[in-house]
């Protein structure tokens, strides 16, 4: 008897689901008459570098495509889906030791028709042949390595990468340094630089310094220092920069390091006595806030997050992603926005939501993100190049935030290699073809 | 005596059938299954070290070494051929290893995981501040040629994929064979007594000794084999967590025979893409839950489950 009743009541929601079912048929239905572009997104989902880096990037992509599914972003992008195609986004995580089979099973096993994301030049060094072999359009979202297009992949055909690389942030932070700290450049003669043990590391350091003495004449190198990633305690660092004197100190830590970096230094006086530069730093700002000295450099890796100019399209990515996420918007979320939207861009020039389309129109793209106009310009239109912006850091006491002043703009063209010039090349040439009016 | 036992036999068994899943899986799981070949050997290699209860936590170091050789003769010699590129690879280790194993055969337990790994993190730091090898970024490798025949595409993975399933067969059946030898026999008496096989007359320095060295051979073909395969170095091939994956692979797979490391690197490669799937953001507390369940139920590993299986078989058919 028990159990008889039992299913009784166990069969009513069992009949009013299938009846919601039902009714629900229709629509789902509807949804799947064109079939969706499915949207491979991939970014750090565990490890050191998610937090900074690859959860901001996943949650962009989660937001940006469900206002594309729904049509809410602001004009140009206000139409539904990929020119009408839906998307269904797949997450995927990029901490993982075998990134290239992780690929190949993004497009093999659940036949992805794009591929969006990558945080870490090691992976995008690793996959940008495999793209090219599978025929399968990627749009890199960050990495910061030149060699993509300047070395891997010469010809790509379904490789893009919708940031700049790294070259910029560390001119940009060199131009800026020689030409808008009038104090600073007035005696300056040394520098130095603290950044972590690894390509990223080096490959800012290089720049910036390589910028900075073909900037001013007469500037040395008085210290380098290059502590291993993650390490978190500074001592021994600070204490070679503060006995090195250096005028100038420039830094490319990110996440946990920058933040102990900061602590670190400003409580031993590094930052009263020498100018520091930290070209990725707008992450730190909303968790360290009077932490930081002021009248430090801030750097944004591109006009994103503090830097971003103001538009309909940024007002609303800033205030969407704070509603559902509770934090505004830091770079690595801007770059994916960007990534995003330069495919919805394209397809919605083609009419078309088809990966051929994207390939065909993402190509030599200008186009509007949150972050200011993306200009697909170098290796043969398959690498952004972006605008930056970099300021100094003030505590505004009265609201209790951080904020920057003597913000500078800088145009894509006056920090960015031209189209026939490596970085390198570049930089020791002496920044020929930059325009910086 | 017969001159393969049962599980050479089916170490040969095993080539025609990878070459049957190379057609009838599609790419993606071919993939998986040929880099957990390369993987999988590097497992075999921490598994016949646990045999002597030594547990290496920087196999990676070698590991690296046959990637890095492997990336390094193209890069600055322009050698693609695979069969020269194993030969330096074997070559160098064996001198690496060989150095190495003087001091490293003194230690045991901790004292030899911590070393091991200590050593291995000493290449790491190596790599990663050389800014010629592309530092942390590493660098990749051109497709691989083979005696001067150069396959494109689609052929070339396919000759790839059959060397890398021959060479890991024949690793793992020399493995077996060790294993069986006397040296083999020795090394299980030294986890158990140390002492007492000193005064049996064997000495137990000369049997670890050899023992890590060849650990550390297969440890770099395996090595070349996986680069070759996924066309890129990084110096995350020595980092701990990379040797730390070898080890969980063995714990997870059991020490009981050859085969063992070899299924458990392609079952936890299948399992680690499944639980991406499900669970992007958590996908390690899965493998980290399989993990316990295997120490609490099979604490002799995923193997002890076949070997019960096997038993019962054997068990039912005179009966039957």
């Amino acid at each position: 008897m028990t159990k008889v009743s039992h299913l009784g009541t166990a069969s009513r929601p069992l009949a009013s689901t299938l009846a919601l079912a039902l009714a629900l048929a229709p629509t789902t239905l509807l949804a799947q008459d064109a079939p969706a572009f499915k949207l491979g997104v991939v970014s750090f989902l565990s490890g050191g570098a998610s937090g900074p880096f690859g959860v901001p990037s996943r949650n962009a992509a989660e937001l940006i495509v469900d206002a594309i599914n729904k049509g809410t972003l602001p004009a140009p992008y206000d139409t539904i889906g990929f020119a009408g195609t839906l998307v269904e986004p797949l997450f995927a995580d990029e901490a993982s030791k075998n990134v290239v089979a992780d690929y190949q099973k993004l497009v093999q096993k659940d036949e992805v028709d794009g591929i969006v994301g990558y945080n870490s030049s090691g992976s995008c060094v690793a996959i940008a042949p495999e793209v090219e072999k599978l025929e399968t359009l990627t749009v890199l979202s960050a990495c910061g390595t030149s060699q993509i297009f300047e070395e891997i992949v010469t010809e790509p055909k379904y490789l893009f990468r919708a940031a700049s690389h790294a070259t910029m942030d560390n001119v940009a932070a060199a131009r800026y340094v020689v030409e808008h700290t009038p104090e600073v450049v007035e005696k300056l003669s040394d520098i130095a630089g603290i950044n972590q043990n690894y390509s990223w590391g080096f490959d800012s350091w290089r720049d910036f310094s390589a910028s900075i003495q073909v900037l001013k004449e007469d500037v040395e190198i008085a210290n380098e220092q290059f502590p291993k990633i993650f390490a978190g305690q500074y001592g021994a660092e600070i204490s070679a920069l503060l006995t090195a004197r250096a005028d100038v100190v420039h830094s490319s830590f990110w996440g946990g390091d920058l933040e102990a970096l900061v602590i670190q230094g400003a409580g031993r006086g590094l930052f009263g006595r020498t100018q520091m530069v930290l070209t990725s730093s707008d992450t730190a700002i909303h968790r360290l806030g009077r932490q930081i000295p002021d009248g430090t450099i801030i750097g944004a890796r591109g006009s994103y997050s503090i830097y971003a100019p103001q538009s309909e399209l940024n007002d609303w990515f800033r205030q969407a992603y704070y509603d559902r996420y509770g934090v505004y918007p830091v770079h690595p979320a801007y770059q994916m926005a960007n990534a995003v939207l330069g495919m919805k861009a394209a397809a919605d020039k083609a009419g078309v939501g088809t990966e051929e389309a994207i390939i065909a129109n993402l190509k030599g793209l200008s186009y509007e993100g949150p972050g200011g106009i993306v200009d697909m310009a170098l290796a043969d239109g398959h690498q952004a190049i972006t605008g930056s912006a970099y300021g100094t850091y003030k505590f505004d006491t009265e609201t209790g935030l951080g904020t920057v002043e003597n913000i500078v703009t800088y145009k894509a063209e006056c920090i960015n290699p031209p189209a026939d010039l490596t970085s390198q090349e570049w930089i020791k040439g002496g920044f020929v073809g930059a325009d910086c009016e | 005596m017969k001159f393969f036992d049962k599980t050479e036999w089916s170490l040969l068994y095993a080539l025609p059938v990878l070459i049957i899943l190379l057609f009838a899986l599609p790419t993606w799981l071919v993939n998986y299954v040929q880099v957990s070949m390369g993987m999988g050997l590097v497992a075999l290699a921490v598994m016949i070290q646990m045999r002597a209860g030594l547990v290496s936590f920087g196999q990676g170091l070698y590991f690296c070494i046959g990637g890095y050789t492997a990336g390094m003769a193209s890069k600055f010699w322009n050698i693609s051929d695979i069969f020269v590129i194993l030969v330096i690879a074997i070559v160098v280790t064996v001198a690496v290893s060989g150095i190495l194993g003087f001091l490293l055969r003194r230690y045991r337990e901790i004292f030899f995981a911590m070393l091991t790994l200590a050593v291995s993190m000493i290449l790491f730091a190596l790599l990663s501040s050389s800014h010629e090898l592309g530092s942390t970024d590493g660098f990749n490798l051109p497709q691989a040629s083979y005696l001067g025949w150069h396959p494109e595409g689609e052929t070339g993975s396919t000759v790839l994929f059959i060397l890398t399933a021959i060479l890991t067969l024949a690793c793992a059946i020399l493995i077996n064979r060790f294993l069986r030898g006397p040296i083999g026999k020795i090394i299980e008496a030294i986890r158990e007594n140390e002492l007492r096989v000193e005064y049996l007359g064997a000495s137990a320095h000369v049997s670890v000794h050899v023992l890590y060295m060849i650990a550390a051979t297969i440890s770099a073909i395996g090595g070349v084999l996986w680069s070759m395969a996924l066309g890129h170095v990084t110096p995350e091939m020595a980092n701990w967590t990379t040797s730390g994956q070898f080890v969980f692979i063995v714990i997870l797979a059991g020490t009981g025979n050859v085969f063992a490391p070899l299924v458990g690197t392609l079952i936890l490669e299948v399992l680690r893409v499944y639980a991406v799937e499900i669970s992007p953001n958590t996908w390690q507390m899965i493998l980290g839950i399989v993990m316990l369940l295997t120490i609490v139920f099979l604490p002799k590993g995923l193997w002890s489950l076949f070997e019960r299986f096997v038993k019962r078989l054997s068990s039912k058919e005179p009966a039957a």
